[in-house]
């Protein structure tokens, strides 16, 4: 409905085949496959280009490529990744993560990146936790920013070719920077473009386009204590809610295990897994390496019992287990605040990540430079000299949009995802080194489905004049409401309130008590103000952000409300166990008919047989119903040859 | 600890502007970002400043702090004294949008004109064989994380904006180097090095190194090496007899056009 007193759009209008939101790792790989396919491409970018979350990774990119342990291959990598998300994850995309990582990799070093190198001259891998082989590309531990540059430069450089060919560098890709996304909009059932404002002046645009891709990130904002930017509101999640598209497993929020907690002010700040990857370990208050007690049994058999053995994987994983400091980050994660709650925590509330006395000064110098910079400008720590002070924080969200495995199509026709706005690839649990080249594989595959779906549409779709009135009303309502509450209050609430109630360990009382805060928090967020000009106000913006985050909150703290089991980046106290018939359950979000988060209850499908039979039976009992298994030796699957 | 600082941050946009007083707390431990965020979530909505991660790893928050080039967010409160006067500005070489935040868009357009990497044809992705000595060098330029700090601090452009069309900064020079160093680039940008880029205009006072908060050695490693390769390439004799008698032609890469 549109109210009289609405004006009509006063903004700019662009016209493009596909437009990519977001331009981080997923966002520029999917838009350099957009233009590769021949589409006039707009990435939008809410910060700076070259600026997304993306180079906040450290530690590296998993990429089954073999180069340091020829035993590696897909199908171990794709093992390793269902382990890791306790057998949750959209098994076809994982399939596809563990086969085309490798291809991905390579690209990126064709397009300039350079990676460190093994003694061959190939690209050196590191361990990680979860992953059996070292496997993962990395430049020391900065390796989130040399692959944004890379993706960045690569952008530039199909700029210098239009530059060439066609006069014109941003003829067929265009980078808006500062560039915020508020609605997505549609002609009918389909998405006819996408409608936002400039960051700086504050004036409206319109991309026209029959094909959006999200790739917007996660959702970090929406919590107190978190590693994540600014940027992580959780804006394609509620675009794609808001559009019609549906949310897959919300509950499932990863809680890596070690980040800064001491001075406060850096609280949240990634410590990254390369240190324990590279031999760190983790100690208590009294000086024990506590993860020993806490192997859970689906890990038992892979991960070591004694310190000597742990010790001797490193230079001999052939013939010894692995550190229980390695298992995945919701075990890591959870045992930290085990020991913490037992009495046993370091001064600041954190356990102690010991990398001093394992490596010498110099080789901790080379392979974790920006450890050492961070702890060292930051906390007047010398990680060469003394262990680190290190905690929980929340990290990545594996819930997100509902796709298409192959193509990153979500339900809404001309709509798709990548990357961290994306879910199932995951599981219950992301793997280190997952995320990365997950950005690659699956912006490639969004890219290419965007450009595919922009040339099978008939005609060009177009946006209804009265949804872009309200679209825009929306926005300026909170610029020009008077004395209504600070927005900035309300951020503070919603996070407390998240962290608080339905943080690492849920309990059903607790997420009772934050659905009704977060109904009383959206009816205050609804009428909040933002003093000032609608150039550069970075209290508008945020007053404009709420509306995500909320929303967001709730989808996640309903999910965790539903989910009666623990499972990966799911903890509930009053059910702590991790059960088959949960296993056999996604739970999807869409928006209700009253503009609140619906929930229901929707089947796994069942994994491909040639895909279950690289896992051994013994092992998939752990995971599955007897009925399932039933149907297993029904057909006859003998235990799986290990295709090392 | 715990205390009220006393700021002076400038308010403005492209028109005017002006410093304005706060007093803001400070918390132990914290950063000039904490300070200033907390001045927006308390005093001042609408303060406009440019910040990513609060990490230091995306090069987002440069503003000058006492007249000093810096990230917001790697500068800890504790490096100043609770009764001084801390005085924030806008980076001075970049016109202003609003408050704290600069239009640095000079910087994607010396980006732009860099001939990009440009390995060889034949070899193909996966095939790349390089050595970690060899690739020590290039990974060292690229840490950088486009703060623009340099490009702030280089008195070739601070203040001379007509200085802007002949000479891309610091970042820009480091970014040939870069690609000259990389073991696997084919192309020869020395002359542009010089002609377009402005190589010659930078007379190694070092002030870029000193400002990186990367701690890239810019002067020592890039742009001192590049003015010694952009040497070999103009005023080696035998290059230029080479080239005078038709026996060697030079296969410069031209500047890529806007």
């Amino acid at each position: 409905m549109v109210m009289s007193t609405e004006l009509a759009f006063a903004g700019d209008r662009f016209p493009y085949d596909v437009v990519v939101v977001g331009a981080g790792g997923s966002g520029l790989r999917a838009a350099i496959e957009a233009r590769l396919h021949g589409k006039k491409t707009a990435i939008i970018s809410k910060s700076l280009f070259g600026k997304a979350h993306t180079v906040m990774a450290e530690g590296g990119c998993a990429a089954a490529m073999g180069n340091v342990n020829p035993n590696d291959n897909w199908r171990v990598h794709f093992r390793d990744t269902m382990r890791g998300g306790k057998f949750l994850n959209n098994w076809r995309m994982a399939e596809l993560h563990a086969k085309e990582a490798p291809d991905r990799v390579w690209e990126l070093e064709a397009w300039g990146a350079l990676f460190d190198r093994t003694p061959d001259g190939k690209i050196s891998q590191r361990n990680f936790g979860g992953h059996e082989y070292p496997r993962l590309a990395h430049v020391g531990d900065r390796t989130g920013l040399e692959m944004i540059r890379t993706l960045q430069q690569k952008v530039v450089a199909l700029q210098q070719e239009d530059a060439v060919n066609l006069g014109d560098p941003e003829a067929m890709i265009k980078v808006y920077a500062e560039t915020t996304i508020i609605r997505l909009m549609k002609d009918g059932d389909r998405i006819a473009g996408a409608f936002g404002y400039f960051r700086d002046t504050g004036r409206f645009v319109l991309f026209e386009a029959p094909a959006v891709v999200l790739a917007t990130g996660g959702i970090g904002k929406t919590f107190k204590v978190t590693s994540n930017s600014w940027e992580y509101t959780g804006d394609g999640h509620a675009l794609a809610l808001l559009a019609g598209a549906t949310l897959l497993n919300m509950e499932f929020v990863q809680f890596h295990p070690t980040h800064m907690v001491w001075p406060l002010s850096v609280a949240g700040l990634l410590v990254t897994e390369s240190v324990r990857g590279d031999g760190g370990v983790l100690r208590n208050s009294e000086g024990k390496r506590f993860m020993f007690n806490y192997v859970p049994d689906v890990f038992r058999p892979m991960y070591a019992e004694t310190e000597e053995e742990a010790d001797r994987w490193y230079t001999d994983p052939d013939h010894n287990r692995r550190p229980p400091e390695l298992l995945p980050r919701d075990e890591v994660a959870r045992s930290i605040r085990a020991e913490v709650k037992a009495g046993r925590g370091s001064p600041h509330g954190g356990v102690f990540l010991d990398i001093a006395s394992r490596l010498p000064a110099e080789e901790i110098l080379r392979r974790l430079p920006s450890m050492h910079h961070q702890f060292k400008e930051l906390a007047d720590v010398d990680i060469t000299r003394e262990p680190m002070e290190v905690g929980p924080a929340q990290h990545y969200v594996m819930g997100g949009v509902e796709v298409d495995a192959d193509s990153g199509a979500a339900l809404v026709p001309g709509l798709f995802a990548a990357g961290e706005v994306s879910g199932g690839m995951h599981g219950s649990n992301r793997l280190g080194g997952n995320s990365l080249s997950d950005l690659l594989v699956f912006g490639l595959r969004a890219g290419a489905g965007a450009a595919d779906y922009a040339d099978a549409r008939g005609a060009r779709p177009a946006v209804p004049e009265a949804t872009l009135a309200e679209a825009q009303a929306e926005a300026l309502a909170p610029l020009q409401r008077v004395g209504g509450e600070n927005p900035y209050t309300v951020h503070a609430e919603v996070q407390q309130t998240m962290s608080d109630l339905v943080g690492i360990i849920r309990r059903e009382d607790e997420i009772k008590t934050a659905v009704k805060e977060l109904e009383k928090l959206r009816e205050r967020a609804a009428k909040v103000s933002a003093p000032g000009g609608s150039a550069y106000n970075p209290g508008w913006h945020l007053a404009l952000d709420l509306r995500n985050i909320l929303l967001i909150a709730e989808c996640v703290a309903q999910a965790a409300l539903e989910r009666q089991e623990s499972r990966g980046g799911h903890t509930r106290d009053d059910y702590p166990e991790m059960s088959p018939e949960w296993r056999k359950v996604n739970l999807i979000c869409s928006l209700g008919a009253d503009g609140g988060v619906s929930l229901r209850r929707q089947p796994m499908e069942p994994m491909r047989t040639d895909l279950l039979e690289l896992f051994d039976v013994a092992e998939l009992k752990k995971y599955m119903t007897e009925d399932e298994l039933a149907g297993l030796a029904s057909s006859g699957q003998a235990p799986a040859e290990e295709t090392h | 600890m715990g205390y009220k600082a006393a700021l002076r941050v400038w308010r403005g946009d492209a028109g005017a502007g002006a410093l304005a007083d706060y007093q803001v707390e400070v918390n132990e431990g914290e950063v000039v970002l904490d300070v200033l965020h907390r001045l927006q979530a308390t005093q001042a909505g609408d303060l406009a400043i440019r910040w990513n991660c609060k990490a230091g790893k995306c090069g987002s928050c440069s503003m000058e702090i006492n007249g000093q080039p810096r990230l917001a967010c790697m500068t800890r409160m504790s490096v100043f004294t609770p009764d001084e006067t801390l005085t924030i500005t806008p980076m001075r070489t970049f016109p202003v949008i609003r408050d704290l935040v600069t239009d640095v868009s000079f910087n994607y357009a010396k980006a732009r004109e860099i001939p990009s990497f440009t390995p060889p044809p034949s070899v193909q992705p996966g095939e790349f064989r390089m050595r970690q000595v060899d690739v020590n060098r290039p990974q060292e330029f690229r840490k950088c994380i486009e703060c623009f700090l340099c490009q702030n601090t280089c008195h070739v452009i601070r203040d001379h904006p007509e200085n802007e069309r002949a000479f891309a900064g610091p970042r820009f020079l480091m970014r040939v180097a870069e690609l000259e160093m990389h073991p696997a680039d084919t192309a020869d940008r020395r002359e542009i090095a010089q002609d377009d880029f402005g190589l010659g205009y930078c007379n190694i006072t070092k002030c870029c190194t000193e400002v990186c908060p990367e701690h890239i050695k810019i002067t020592d490693n890039a742009l001192i090496p590049m003015k010694e390769r952009v040497a070999d390439r103009k005023y080696d004799p035998l290059v230029w007899l080479g080239a005078k008698i038709g026996r060697r032609t030079a296969k410069d890469t031209p500047k890529v056009p806007g």
